[in-house]
């Protein structure tokens, strides 16, 4: 079934209590996906590139940082939370941090690389995963979220939305996609990367690989229309931008609401009740196969 | 007059509270207030009274409903009056997926517009949508009537029965086996009918509608049709 959520912000009025919103949205989620959550925040830009890398544990995750700094360089700054750990580094080093990474602790996982964006997520209810990473803590212009409830594989973190395949850039998703094993090998030809068999990263990936080549995010949902197969509704963000789509059949529920101050989309409304001026908000149901995007400078 | 507050009262207590209640009740206006979207909203009534929702509701809000009159404020969920037998259910705002879906009898009115497949399976209730209605709407409908003010989406009508589909707007294709009909005095005369209940008498002119219905080609299987079911 899972449970998706996204909020994004008009104006920066609200920007201090996006994660308290968006905790909210996620939690009442959870009896679509009561597995897994994870989360993607937009917040401050940083000073170089925000990676988000996760460990096995925490205490495993701060030798690996510490053994990192050792080798390539201190970070610019670090910030641990449970599982996750935020190293911002110089734009110039971030392949190296990464080129180490992969050939020294492949156990760590870098889960996001962006100027904004942080991604969490770990299995487990979605009110103990919002927790452990204080979501409700954080600010932010736009945020997405998803609660897993696992139908075709395991229980893993590696199964745990949002995925990202490029800078700032992620994605969450209900659904199912049938053609993504073939789209996998072609984008991989591409010389996209992928770290699972997950479906829903082979989207991210199709829609990273679009973007890369100069598509604009509602130009790459619209050609993701004829190139992906299968169920699917979508929540993207990228560094300014936010966007929705479903499917043509529109088998997945989505319900959003748009405001002055915002737009919130949610896989169902119960998830919109708790968002300041809701009952005066034009509440619609996206329609199938039509792209809906915002973007803010 | 009860009002239940379902910030305050679990559902599971107003919907055991409705179900409770003899056709000879006096209790027979009863607002709902803060639904946020709760699923089953007033489901299985079976007694004549009103039910007035003050917000958006969930999935299957007022199904299987019978002889009850609800009314909902804002949008519903899917599956609003899903199986309804009789009685009156009113959407002000928008619906989502499958509205009506299977409903044998009553009437259901969408002020604004209706997702996919509204009216599948409909089985004798007249559905009135304000609005413009999503793709495959009246799916293997099989009796009642389905009138439209606005737009029709993709596949209106696919494998269609006997129930009458009519369309004010545009609609984007025709589903197998649905096609457009000659309107008929008696056939203006039903539309008239509908939207008299539906409180539209004199606001909108029949001749403005276009009706849909089956062309019965695949009632019985035919080897030649096999494409088409």
């Amino acid at each position: 079934m899972c449970g998706i959520v996204g909020l994004f912000l008009k104006t920066p009025d609200l920007e201090p209590q996006l994660g308290a919103l968006l905790s909210t949205m996620l939690e009442t989620m959870t009896d679509r996906g009561p597995d897994s959550a994870g989360f993607a925040v937009y917040g401050d830009t940083a000073a170089g590139v925000k990676l988000t890398l996760r460990g096995a544990d925490a205490r495993a995750l701060a030798t690996v940082v510490t053994r990192l700094e050792a080798a390539t360089g201190p970070a610019v700054a670090a910030s641990a939370r449970d599982t996750h750990t935020v190293l911002t580094v110089d734009a110039a080093a971030a392949d190296a941090v990464r080129a180490w990474l992969a050939d020294n602790a492949p156990e760590i996982d870098v889960v996001s690389v962006g100027r904004r964006m942080e991604i969490y997520k770990e299995v487990g209810l979605p009110a103990a995963v919002a927790d452990r990473f204080d979501l409700a803590g954080m600010a932010g212009s736009h945020g997405i979220g998803h609660t897993r409830m696992a139908t075709e594989s395991a229980v893993t973190t590696n199964g745990a939305h949002p995925f990202s395949t490029g800078l700032d850039e992620c994605l969450v998703h209900n659904g199912s996609l049938s053609n993504h094993n073939d789209l996998r090998r072609r984008l991989r030809r591409e010389g996209m990367r992928f770290a699972t068999s997950n479906d829903t990263e082979v989207a991210a990936g199709y829609l990273s690989w679009r973007m890369r080549a100069g598509a604009s995010l509602e130009e790459a949902l619209q050609a993701s229309l004829t190139d992906l197969d299968g169920f699917f509704t979508f929540v993207v963000g990228t560094r300014t931008g936010f966007a929705v789509l479903r499917d043509p059949i529109a088998c997945k529920p989505a319900v959003m609401a748009e405001t002055d101050a915002y737009v919130a989309f949610g896989s169902e409304y119960r998830a919109l009740v708790g968002l300041p001026g809701i009952a005066r908000a034009r509440v619609f149901e996206p329609e199938p196969a039509k792209v809906y995007a915002w973007e803010r400078h | 007059m009860p009002t239940v507050d379902l910030r305050a009262e679990p559902l599971r207590a107003l919907n055991r509270a409705l179900h409770a209640l003899r056709p000879d009740t006096n209790e027979t206006r009863w607002t709902v207030v803060n639904p946020d979207g709760r699923h089953a909203i007033a489901a299985g009534l079976d007694a004549p009274i009103h039910v007035e929702i003050e917000g958006n509701a969930g999935y299957y809000c007022a199904g299987m409903n019978k002889r009850a009159s609800v009314v909902i404020g804002g949008n519903a969920g899917v599956g609003v009056a899903e199986n309804m037998m009789s009685g009156f259910v009113h959407v002000r705002g928008d619906a989502s997926q499958a509205a009506g879906a299977t409903a044998q009898g009553g009437l259901l009115l969408i002020d604004g517009n209706a997702g996919a497949r509204c009216g599948i399976s409909m089985k004798g209730v007249d559905i009135l949508v304000k609005g413009s209605i999503g793709h495959m709407s009246a799916f293997m409908a099989q009796a009642g009537t389905l009138t439209v003010l606005g737009d029709a989406g993709e596949a209106l009508g696919d494998s269609l029965y006997e129930a009458r589909l009519y369309v004010r707007g545009a609609v984007t294709s025709l589903g197998a086996d649905c096609v457009e009909k000659p309107m008929a005095d008696a056939h203006r005369e039903q539309l008239f009918a509908k939207l008299k209940a539906a409180g539209l008498a004199g606001e909108v002119d029949p001749g403005e509608f276009r009706r849909y219905g089956s062309a019965r080609s695949l009632y019985h299987f035919h080897v030649d049709n096999a494409g088409a079911y």
